[in-house]
């Protein structure tokens, strides 16, 4: 019953990620949002913006032994590719205050200056804010 | 007294209240999201560096471990503690100020 709605129903939607990991929820439910949200074949992207860019750094360790004991869910952004969401969008100016770069992140991300992130929001049907 | 901070110092401004607003000597713990404030390479790294002049600065480990860094990525002058050092900074420092 895909075509039930018709190809016109399909939306831009934008996944907004600006908080840090662990230390509140939205992180995490962003991404289990995002993939609940895979089974029904729209067009989405997701942006990494202020400490939203914490969420992809690489090499979290959350063991329970010495460590925080929470689950480590950085690695399930490596999988989104396999549900179809490959549009990973990192702004520019919230990396560089942290002073990462692109070989910080666990995923290939596409890096986006203030004016590109601006004008990618600016072309959503939806965009859902964690 | 040991003052602590939890929320990063990009999305509040517990951090600089903290800093503006303890008494010299205090010790300062980063933990939870406030442990970015420790890690060189950010935007804070010459208000820590300041700090660690006038406070003893502490970041906990686990807290960022879970967030993808070591204790080499820490800022020179800020020291790290696991969860026993948090211990003994609270049984140490007398009362706690927490900076939400």
């Amino acid at each position: 019953m895909d075509d039930m709605e018709g190809e016109g129903t399909i939306k831009k939607f934008l996944y907004l990620n600006r908080k840090a990991p662990y230390g509140t929820v939205y992180a995490l439910e962003s991404l289990e949002v995002v993939l609940i949200g895979a089974a029904f074949d729209q067009d989405v992207s997701l942006a990494f913006v202020d400490d939203g860019v914490y969420q992809i750094r690489k090499n979290h360790n959350t063991k329970v032994d010495s460590g925080i004991g929470m689950k480590d869910f950085s690695k399930t952004y490596r999988v989104l590719e396999d549900y179809d969401v490959e549009k990973l969008y990192v702004e520019k100016e919230s990396m560089e205050e942290r002073g990462l770069t692109k070989d910080d992140l666990i995923v290939p991300v596409e890096i986006m200056d203030r004016a590109q992130m601006a004008a990618l929001m600016a072309e959503q049907d939806v965009v859902l804010s964690f | 007294m040991l003052q602590t901070v939890n929320k990063s110092p990009f999305e509040k401004n517990a951090m600089q209240s903290c800093l503006r607003l303890s008494p010299q000597g205090s010790a300062v713990l980063f933990y939870e999201d406030g442990v970015y404030a420790a890690v060189k390479g950010t935007r804070f790294e010459s208000q820590i560096k300041e700090a660690t002049q006038q406070f003893s600065v502490y970041a906990l480990l686990p807290d960022l471990e879970a967030r993808g860094m070591r204790a080499e990525d820490v800022i020179d002058g800020v020291k790290t503690v696991d969860y026993s050092g948090f211990v003994d900074l609270v049984a140490d420092n007398g009362a706690v100020q927490a900076w939400l």
